[in-house]
Parts: C-alpha cells; structure tokens; sequence
C-alpha cells in the first residue's frame, strides 16, 4: 500500500496558499514523522493526506487510485486535544463504535476500563480520552495513521503506555504512519525517517513541483 | 539559546539541600506551600453531601532566583496549585493548609494585591488573553501606571516584540510570537513571582528554548519561578529542582541533578517509572492508572501500580521525609 500525494496546493482562503508544490509518498510499514515550525501547515497537509480537506491543486492518492473516502475511510487521524475530535453530546460508546464495533480486547490493552464507556467526554482526562480516540483509528481496515501530536498533551507514561499499543499494532499489521511531532527524542525512537515541510517550503519555493515522487524526494533527512 | 545553569543555581541547591522541612523562614524563601489541601463540595442526589479531596497535603517551595519545576501527569493536581496560590479556585472549593509569600500568609486581600503584578500566571496559550483587544493594549492594563504605554514599550523591546506587535490581536500571534507576548503581559507588573503553566507542549524546539531561556533569565534575575509541566525534558533544561506530583500530593522534590544520573538518585518509585518511559530511556510504561479522588487508596496512593509495595504501604499514608538531599512520601525509600 502506498499514500501519495501529488504536487498538492492548499489554502483556506482565496488567493492564499498555505502550501503548494507539495509531493510525497508513504509506504505500508514506514513510520515517517512531518515536523516544522508550529503554524507552517502539518496540521493540514494531515488533513489533506487524510482526506478531511480537498486539496486545491494536484492529487492524493491510496495505491494510485483516488482515496474516495466512502465508508469507513482507511486513512485515519489522531489529533493532540482528542477533547475537540469527539462529539461531546455522545456518550462514549456511542463515539467508539461509530467507526467500527471496536473490539474488546484493543480496548483493554490500551488500559480503557468498561465504566468509562458509559460516561460523557467531559467526565475524563485527556490521557483517558486520547485512548478512545486511539481505539477509533485502529479498525481492522485502517491502512495509514496520521498521529497528530497525539501524545504531546499526555505525560511520560501515558504516552509510553499509548504508543507501545500503536505500535505493535502497525507493526503486526503493517500500516503505514506519519506522526507530526516535534519531539527529537520520540522520532530517534520511532520514525524510519523525517520530513521538515518548513524546509521543504522554504528551500524549494518554486523548484519544488520537480521533486520525483520516490518516497524519499522529499527527505531532508535520514535517522541512523 | 543559552540555557545553561549557572554557579550561583548550583549553590543555592546546596543551600535546599542542607534545609530540613521543618526549618525556620529562610530569607530566599518566596513561597512556601505547607500541607495544602483543596476539596470540592458536591452535591449528589437526594442533598447528600460529598467532599471530593483532589489535593491533599501538598507541600512545596520556590526561593526567589530559583526556578521549581512541578511535574506529573493530568489530573494530579498542578494547575489547582496554581490556582490555588493565585487565588482563582472556584467558590465550591474549600482549601486547608498554609500559603505563605514573602513570609507572611498570603491572604485573599493579598492575592487581590498581588494578582497579575507581583504573583503572575504565564498562561498555557493566548486563549487566555482577551481576544478582542490589542495585545499592547492588554500589557498597559496589567501595568496600570501614568506611564504605562512607555512601559509596555520597553518591556516589548525586551522581548524582541515589535512597535507592529503590540497592534495585533491574540489570534493574529505565530507560536513563537504568541509566547514572548504572554511572558511580557506576565513580567509588565514586576513580578516576583511567576507560574508557568505548561509554557512548551508542541512548540517547534527552536521556541521551547527560547521560551525556556525567558524563564532562566527571569530566575536569574532574582524571580522565582514555578514552572508546572508535563515534560521532564524541559524540566531538566532550566530547572533546580523538580517537585513530582501524584494523585494530587507530592510524592517527590528532588534537585535537577538526580534526574541526570541515570535515574538511580531518584528516591519514588513513580518517578522512577516516569523516567524510565521517556523514549530516550526504555520507552516503557508501567500498568494501571493514576487513581480518581473519588477512590484513592487507603494507603500510599501509589500502592496499586508499585512493584515494591508490601503489606504496610496499604495501611496509612506515608508521611513527606527528607532523604538524600530531597524529599520523599514513600516507606520503603532509600
Ligand atoms: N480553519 C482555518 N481557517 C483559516 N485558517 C486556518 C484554519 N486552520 C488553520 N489555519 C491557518 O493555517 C496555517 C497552518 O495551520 P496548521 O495546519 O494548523 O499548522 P501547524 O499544524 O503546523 O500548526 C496557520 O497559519 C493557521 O492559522
Ligand atoms: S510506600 Fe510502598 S507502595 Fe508506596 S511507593 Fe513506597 S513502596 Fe510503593
Ligand atoms: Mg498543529
């Protein structure tokens, strides 16, 4: 499997882009992490890649085919404040189950305790919400993650306890991934290699609707 | 960004180290938290009256120069100390123990005093910033003097803050402008003393040390700063000592240096545990999760995720004690 996209252009508003020229490509297996400066536009390239925005210019495509987002949408995202990615008028088994019928176990090794199902999303902590959130994302059909800071929020543990689960999970199923983080240490950890959009934006203005589509066209650098 | 410790922060842990709890005033001693507690009243179903304890004999302190980090995980009771210290709990809250500032009680009249002037809230993001006026403007209404806009000047020159800035609205702010904003809007009243609620989650590195070297140079300075954060990493960029916080009390204060050395100097287990789950250590957590107050343990609150926990840890609480240079709530620390 392979999530590209090709020579995409976004912008919120008329006249305005907030990137342009924008090509890379994501493999099955690969954990790639999108870092820059906060506000240069990873949170919507995610959107972008995962299908929530449409993009202005150029293409995303699953397997080379347009992702057409019908059903249960194989590119899924994880957002830092999971508070503002539920609906807080749904209990939250109703917000759990209604991707898939998520399955008993998932919920117990990401540490989710029956009692909380029945509450409502103001009735848990962050760290206690991310997991729901983390749950929903992790169907059987989910072929790419797109972890937007999604344990920046979240103490040492918490985020240690979330991304053992993630992890193993991608791995046993060979999904692809791209975390957009800032966090040095964590991509040493886990990233097979990282792209910088603030570099790719600022260096390439111009050139860079040449980049080749190679997954690794767009690499500013590679982890040992 | 120069983050690096200076001399005169390696002695003043010294001077922490050689300090019982018990001790008398020190004259560094700008805040001084002793046994604090805050409970909320609730009421259930039928007037049936519930005291919900979300923080129980807390103990802390923060020397004037120093800079105290208060680390742990959501819900363990940071940002409540703070507010509890700024006097902005809300009125359902009932609060025991002491604060005290500048050696005496601080008082409701003197949180009022020194609320956003000498005690000031960094807050976690410009949303706490009036969204509807000028971020200049909001400096001269903290500064409140004749000379206010002069003043709001300066301290924007400081902060690499142009005249343009100060026309912006908070939305209007980038990341990095956005926090050199709240640190002027915090510092304009001549603080003394500063708390920093979570001041670097998913800021770009280049901004978290900048934001950080603020903060060193406000210690520096002669300032005491409370930083409260989730990440130890930042901690141990600029702090002296890290407080840990618990199910709403502190389990541990230790100096800096303990969190350098491998882990070992660390005297609670759930400090251990936090540090070994960093991903630059083993990247490991330990099972089960931080107790709600509606059902804390009998004992040590820890008791249910501690691998050293024996029988006698589920009987009472452990009591704070000084160990090795710092202070730990645990039987078995040694
Ligand atoms: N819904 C929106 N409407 C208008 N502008 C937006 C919206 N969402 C984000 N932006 C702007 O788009 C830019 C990039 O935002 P974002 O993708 O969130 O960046 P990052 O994830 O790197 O912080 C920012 O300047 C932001 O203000
Ligand atoms: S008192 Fe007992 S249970 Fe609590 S931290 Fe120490 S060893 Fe563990
Ligand atoms: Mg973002």
């Amino acid at each position: 499997m392979r999530l590209e996209a090709k020579n995409i252009g976004f912008g919120y508003h008329q006249n305005s882009w907030i990137f342009k020229h924008i090509s890379l490509a994501v493999e099955s297996g690969e954990i790639v992490a999108l870092t820059g400066n906060s506000g240069c536009g990873k949170t919507t390239l995610a959107k972008v890649l995962a299908g929530y925005e449409k993009p202005r210019e150029g293409r995303v495509e699953l397997n080379g085919k347009a992702n057409t987002f019908a059903g249960y949408n194989p590119v899924q995202m994880i957002f830092q404040h999971p508070e503002k990615s539920v609906n807080p008028r749904w209990r939250i088994r109703d917000t759990v189950n209604e991707g898939w019928p998520v399955d008993r176990e998932l919920l117990h090794r990401l540490g989710i305790e029956e009692a909380w199902m029945n509450r409502w999303p103001n009735e848990l902590s962050g760290g206690e919400l991310q997991r729901f959130c983390v749950a929903r994302a992790l169907s059987p059909n989910t072929q790419f993650i797109i972890a937007d800071e999604m344990t920046t929020m979240l103490d040492a543990i918490t985020q240690a306890q979330i991304w053992e689960v993630v992890l193993d999970l991608v791995k046993q199923r060979n999904m692809g991934m791209i975390i957009v983080s800032h966090e040095e240490k964590l991509i040493k950890r886990i990233c097979d290699r990282v792209i910088d959009l603030e570099a790719v934006l600022n260096n390439c203005e111009g050139e860079i609707k040449n980049l080749d589509l190679k997954p690794d066209g767009l690499l500013v650098s590679q982890l040992e | 960004m120069n983050t690096k410790q200076t001399s005169k922060f390696s002695h003043s842990n010294a001077s922490i180290m050689n300090r019982s709890t018990e001790s008398l005033a020190n004259p560094e001693e700008l805040l001084v938290v002793k046994n604090l507690s805050v409970s909320f009243i609730q009421y259930a179903k039928g007037l049936k009256q519930l005291n919900l304890e979300v923080i129980c004999d807390l103990n802390v302190s923060v020397n004037s120069g120093e800079i105290v980090a208060i680390v742990g995980s959501s819900g363990s009771g940071k940002s409540l100390l703070a507010h509890a210290i700024l006097g902005i709990l809300p009125t359902n809250a009932k609060v025991t123990g002491t604060i005290r500032y500048q050696g005496q009680a601080l008082t409701t009249e003197r949180q009022k005093v020194f609320r956003g002037r000498e005690i000031s809230l960094i807050p976690q993001s410009v949303n706490y910033l009036d969204p509807l006026m000028k971020v200049g403007e909001q400096v001269q209404n903290t500064i409140r003097t004749k000379d206010a806009k002069q003043l709001q000047q300066q301290v924007f020159e400081r902060y690499h803050l142009s005249k343009e800035a100060g026309l912006l609205y908070p939305f209007q702010l980038s990341g990095g402008m956005a926090r050199r904003v709240l640190v002027a809007t915090a510092v304009s009243g001549g603080a003394k003393l500063i708390i920093a609620d979570e001041p670097t989650p998913g800021l770009h590195p280049e901004v978290v040390a900048e934001t950080l070297a603020h903060l060193k140079e406000l210690a520096n300075q002669g300032c005491g700063v409370m930083m409260i954060t989730h990440d130890i990493e930042a901690a141990m960029k600029i702090a002296d000592r890290i407080a840990v916080f618990y199910a709403g009390t502190t389990v541990e204060v230790a100096p800096i240096e303990d969190f350098k050395e491998g882990g070992e100097a660390l005297r609670h287990p759930y400090t251990r545990a936090l540090w070994m789950a960093l991903p630059e250590n083993d990247f490991k957590p330990i099972p089960g999760f931080q107790p709600t107050p509606t059902d804390l343990p009998p004992g040590c609150l820890f008791e249910p995720r501690c691998h050293l926990r024996t029988a006698e840890c589920q009987c009472k609480k452990p009591e704070m004690q000084d160990l090795r240079g710092g202070q730990v709530r645990c039987i078995h620390a040694t």
